[in-house]
């Protein structure tokens, strides 16, 4: 069953036209990643989704509503999704238990509150004023508030970004402890690596319009690519892109006679096919 | 399934969560509680004349001050902390849950009255206690103060809720709602006797309700025969109500069309 139906989205704004003509279909339980350049048209898109903006043309459906609804009828849809902003910095003078109990009182099957501080991990600074906290306890925050009111549907708007990678990887085993709830997650993020790790299927917007959309294991043909083998020859690595890299390592291993120097066997990385389609496509690259 | 709370429901508990941070902000309880009644301090103590039978300057200062404490409250307030607010990212937060922005307003409201109480009482027990204000025995006086405070309220926080959309930054609010607050001040006859400003000033003030709140609460807490000494030579109590009530709606039109969750 599809969460999220989305056909011939269009928005432009009086100078740019932000989403042209977008396609989408989001299945319930699964994780899609968002990937694309600054300006690419991410935000709008999750923006139109989520019912902040007003979509100019197209249809759009998530959870069987339409997000543009008003009065108690928004309250109704907001009540069933979980929004996780790109940053949100309040001055942070209540404690991590207020504010998630306050926050729970708007629901109407909110989670229990205690537990939910628990779950992503700011059980011991439960009675800490938020100003107090770290980036990425802040950010645990942020999650905690996205989820308290149960959603079936949760948007996760650039989740890490400005976390060294530690904290990334105790962030990503949280979003996958909300795999096994059920819970279907939109998320946008710039790092390839995240997408990687925690989508099942990502989709690459450019420009207003999506370049394709796939598992990270095959975006861009990148299963069937070609392996690229590499080593040293009198002190100049060579390379060879073979589809029998094995053939290749065989060839060389009787050639030199056992060790090969400095081999390395690789296939394109999802960065190098994410940055070989932004490139075709024209689009800026940070 | 359970269904959502109700609009009223939420709003009490955005009142209750309001009044809690606002407490924890050392400048906000500062600058909006302590620091009309430090203004009164030192007003009241330099200007001690007597400009009437009866009446000091202290006593018409102190009437001002309390018109003040209804637009710092709501007013002043309001149009400095919802910037902030909006730039933090908190109001965009608040409206992805189903919280209603009813709700939203009505927590505010309990704001504006919590904090006008607490300024309200410091006035005037500051007033009794040090300059000579009498509070007044009639009921009708005090049925006058009580409409006043409602209306100036009132109108005073749907003028800072609307006025919130003008500030382009939160961290420039203070210094585009300050000054507006302090020119009408000065323009209504807080500082100053306001029949001994110049006749453009008075003509100015008179559009804004500051001017009117002003001379409402001095014909709650002094004499009746200084109605005579002001403009009108009367209170002119029906038409500060009547102004007070354009500005309100005025004010909530203006509040709804202009409100915006997020920064542009």
């Amino acid at each position: 069953m599809s969460v999220i139906e989305v056909a011939n989205l269009r928005k432009s704004y009086p100078d740019t036209l932000a989403v042209d003509g977008i396609n989408l279909s989001i299945a319930q339980g699964e994780i899609f990643a968002l990937l694309g350049p600054n300006g690419a048209g991410k935000t709008t898109t999750v923006e139109i989704l989520e019912g902040f903006r007003k979509r100019d043309s197209g249809k759009v459906s998530v959870l069987g509503m339409d997000p543009q609804v008003t009065g108690h009828d928004a309250r109704e849809f907001r009540d069933r999704i979980g929004i996780v902003l790109q940053s949100t910095s309040d001055a942070g003078d209540l404690t991590v238990a207020e504010t998630m109990h306050h926050f729970s009182g708007y629901y109407a099957n909110p989670r229990d509150a205690d537990e939910v501080i628990n779950s992503v991990g700011l059980g011991e600074k439960s009675d800490s004023l938020i100003r107090t906290l770290s980036g990425g306890q802040r950010r645990r925050l942020d999650v905690g508030l996205g989820i308290i009111g149960s959603p079936e549907l949760l948007f996760l708007d650039e989740p890490t970004t400005g976390f060294d990678p530690e904290a990334r990887r105790s962030f990503w085993d949280l979003i996958n402890s909300l795999r096994e709830l059920g819970t279907t997650i939109v998320l946008t993020t710039h790092y390839l690596d995240e997408a990687e790790a925690l989508a099942d299927r990502v989709a690459v917007i450019n420009k207003g319009k999506i370049l394709e959309i796939s598992t990270p294991a095959n975006l861009g043909g990148r299963s069937t690519s070609l392996a690229r083998v590499q080593w040293e020859l009198n002190g100049q690595m060579q390379e060879e892109f073979t589809s029998e890299p094995t053939a290749v390592v065989t060839k060389l291993t009787s050639q030199f006679k056992g060790e090969i120097p400095k081999l390395i066997v690789s296939r394109p990385t999802l960065e190098d096919i994410y940055l070989e389609m932004i490139g075709a496509a024209g689009g800026a690259v940070e | 399934m359970k269904t959502l709370p109700s609009t009223l429901t939420l709003g009490l508990r955005r009142g209750n969560i309001e009044i809690r941070q606002f407490m924890r902000q050392r400048e906000s309880v500062v600058f909006t509680l302590l620091f009309p009644v430090m203004l009164m301090a030192i007003f009241g103590s330099v200007f001690k004349d007597t400009i009437a039978p009866g009446v000091t300057f202290s006593q018409y200062f102190v009437a001002g001050m309390i018109a003040s404490g209804l637009i710092n409250s709501g007013f002043q307030q309001l149009a400095i902390i919802i910037p902030m607010e909006r730039d933090f990212g908190s109001l965009k937060r608040l409206r992805g849950t189903p919280m209603p922005v009813a709700s939203y307003f009505i927590g505010k409201t309990i704001l504006v009255l919590a904090s006008m109480f607490v300024q309200l009482i410091l006035l005037l027990a500051g007033g009794v206690l040090f300059f000579g204000v009498h509070l007044p025995t009639a009921p009708s006086k005090w049925l006058t103060f009580l409409w006043l405070i409602v209306l100036g309220t009132a109108s005073s926080t749907a003028l800072g809720i609307a006025f919130a959309a003008v500030p382009k930054s939160g961290r420039g609010a203070s210094a585009v709602v300050s000054p507006v607050v302090i020119i009408l001040q000065f323009f209504s006859g807080v500082f100053f006797i306001f029949t001994q400003l110049p006749f453009w000033m008075q003509q100015v003030a008179a559009i804004f309700p500051l001017k009117w709140l002003c001379q409402g609460m001095r014909s709650v807490f002094l004499p009746d025969t200084f109605a005579s000494h002001e403009i009108a030579h009367s209170w002119e109590t029906g038409k500060t109500a009547l102004i007070l009530v354009i500005w309100l709606v005025v004010g909530l039109a203006l509040a709804i069309r202009t409100f915006k969750w997020e920064r542009s």
